[in-house]
């Protein structure tokens, strides 16, 4: 009897992880991924915490970047570690400001062409036919202008303009202008992976349910591409605070708060009179931050998409 | 074949249709009525009736035969952008504009995809082991670094300090060394990403049949290397090249700006300084008609050279 009850147990098909749970494990075994994916979240939480500082006018370090603690251009020292700048105020200050202005920018700009594209690609792939052609063409036209003439197009024209009685200003501008023009890669590959999902057995067996068609492309085929939508987040997230530097360098990005791209712009006078440390503190941030997040985004992909492994 | 072509060019028709839409969607609807800023401070009533006539701002937006709908169809088709903010037609800047531009992009291109490619041939040969770890994270290391740090570091430790270039652009130099810089720079900026893409090409590659068949016949590293895989690799490399192609006669917005070359990347910084709408409008008209003509191009080509590529 209770010979027959064990082979019944063994028979029972061992229980399946399911794919969140088999990427978060294979994650946790990349050492190097895991440190990068602390230091992206250092950023988040800096950035989060200046938000949460200013909101409630909380006196701390960043939020009083505006204060002036020495004199002008006073190089590195233990009283200011990364010097100051023409105004006297403290470059450390600046910097973990930036990553408030770069980090909001680069979230809301990701938010925005998730937005678009996904549920456009979703429709597209889902129901091909005219809708698809429509869609196809939207992000063809979009795609064939120079991607960053087609961010700073945006950027020129949104830029202290009133849509909908809201005025545009600053990083608004800039992160309208990534979001809107930057949803055509995402758009494009969950529309591919639907149309290869869409004729699979577990969408005809929502079908035969009797399953809305809203129903079977959110509920059913969405969870089933979303690792697509993530990998293409972390991924483009990079891009973004890139975009950002180059856009508040061209003078199209927050004008009276420090941002990186700003303190680069800056440091192109400062150079020449041997100022480096404002220069040095606005690259240093960049890149630590794009280097983390491109290893951890690489290490994501290829969790949670085995087949897409580079070697 | 001649249907192919024909219905290749056919798609192209919707295409620039969408890019004339959306430059009149952003520069006429919500770029607006920009005759004031055009006047400036304190400009009488008059001349801002003038500019208004002259941009055809008084016009209605869609309806009738002369909306401003209509006629920046037919300017956009006939090349006629009217003039810049400076009174010089934006057509001659923009002609002007494509040789220093070309000057830059076109060497930094290909020293690029040479040197990408034959790196990356040598990273695929040393594969799995420690050096192809250090040159990815080298690779990504550079991608890393903002494009605006490598310009202004090399500006400032090659020209200024060390004086091995021309700090900024002068015409009493030859293009070749007013270039030069510049050219060093993108090249620096660009291999990281370009070494890892095709790095992940060669791979590819690696792992076939025939470079095991390639080996195993005794044939020499090198000899697999550059006679067997690079053969075989050269389809994605090139598409990748025929995509940047129509992006080379943009310039280059940054190191334009900071090397003052004439080109129409600072061109394009100048427009956005003066928020000179028909120079914008106008450069991203030209760069996507490039962009679909290139397509078109390389689209047929392939179809030439690859019987199996149809229009679906």
């Amino acid at each position: 009897m209770s010979e027959r009850k064990q082979i019944i147990e063994t028979r029972r098909p061992p229980k399946g992880r399911s794919l969140w749970k088999d990427a978060a494990g294979r994650l946790r075994r990349r050492k190097p991924a895991m440190v990068c994916l602390g230091v992206v979240i250092a950023y988040f939480l800096l950035a989060g915490s200046i938000h949460v500082g200013e909101f409630f006018d909380l006196k701390v370090g960043p939020t009083l970047w505006a204060e002036q603690v020495g004199r002008s251009y006073a190089p590195p020292s233990s009283k200011n570690v990364l010097g100051t700048d023409i105004f006297g105020q403290s470059v450390l200050r600046k910097t973990l400001y930036g990553a408030k202005i770069s980090i909001t920018v680069a979230l809301c700009a990701s938010l925005i062409s998730i937005a678009i594209g996904v549920p456009l690609g979703a429709v597209a792939g889902y129901f091909r036919g005219f809708v698809d052609e429509v869609i196809v063409w939207l992000y063809s036209t979009l795609s064939s202008v120079p991607y960053i003439l087609l961010i700073l197009a945006f950027a020129v024209v949104l830029r202290d303009k009133t849509l909908f009685g809201y005025k545009v200003t600053g990083i608004t501008a800039v992160y309208l202008a990534i979001g809107l023009t930057s949803w055509v890669g995402i758009c494009r590959l969950v529309r591919g992976e639907i149309i290869k999902h869409k004729d699979r057995e577990y969408v005809m067996a929502a079908v035969s349910y009797g399953c809305s068609r809203r129903r079977i492309i959110f509920r059913h085929l969405m969870p089933n591409v979303l690792h697509i939508v993530i990998i293409d987040f972390s991924l483009r997230f990079v891009a973004f605070v890139h975009a950002e530097v180059i856009l508040s360098f061209l003078g199209l990005g927050e004008s009276d708060r420090p941002s990186w791209g700003a303190m680069i712009n800056d440091a192109r006078m400062e150079l020449s009179r041997g100022v480096w440390w404002q220069m040095a503190a606005a690259t240093a941030a960049v890149f630590f931050f794009s280097l983390a997040l491109n290893i951890f985004g690489d290490a994501l992909r290829d969790s949670l998409d085995p087949k897409l492994r580079i070697q | 074949m001649t249907t192919y072509i024909i219905r290749r060019l056919l798609y192209c028709v919707p295409i620039v249709f969408g890019v004339l839409l959306l430059t009149f969607v952003l520069f006429v609807v919500i770029g607006g009525d920009i005759s004031i800023e055009i006047a400036g401070k304190g400009a009488s009533q008059e001349t801002i009736d003038e500019i208004r006539e002259e941009y055809g701002l008084n016009e209605p937006l869609f309806l009738g035969w002369d909306s401003q709908f209509i006629n920046h169809f037919k300017n956009a088709l006939t090349f006629d952008f009217g003039r810049a903010r400076d009174r010089e037609l934006v057509i001659d800047k923009i002609k002007r504009g494509v040789g220093p531009s070309l000057a830059l992009t076109v060497p930094m291109f290909f020293a690029v995809v040479v040197i990408a490619v034959s790196l990356s041939l040598v990273i695929a040969f040393v594969h799995g082991s420690m050096w192809d770890i250090f040159a990815v994270v080298v690779c990504i290391a550079g991608m890393s670094v903002p494009f605006l740090s490598f310009i202004l570091f090399g500006q400032y430790f090659l020209a200024y300090k060390w004086g091995l270039f021309p700090i900024f652009f002068s015409s009493d130099l030859t293009m070749a060394q007013n270039v030069a810089l510049p050219v060093l720079i993108g090249v620096a900026a660009g291999l990281g990403g370009n070494v890892r893409f095709y790095r992940t090409v060669m791979l590819d590659e690696m792992g076939r049949d025939y470079v095991r068949t390639a080996f195993a016949k005794g044939l020499s590293a090198r000899r697999v290397l550059f006679k067997h895989v690079l053969k075989n690799a050269l389809i994605p490399i090139i598409t990748r090249m025929a995509m940047a192609i129509p992006f080379l006669f943009l310039g280059s917005l940054l190191l334009e700006r900071f090397f003052g070359i004439p080109g129409l990347g600072y061109l394009m910084v100048e427009a956005i300084g003066a928020r000179d709408y028909s120079v914008i409008s106008a450069m991203t008209y030209i760069s996507a008609i490039f962009f679909v003509v290139f397509n078109l191009i390389t689209d047929i080509c392939y179809s030439l050279v690859d019987p199996r590529v149809s229009l679906e």
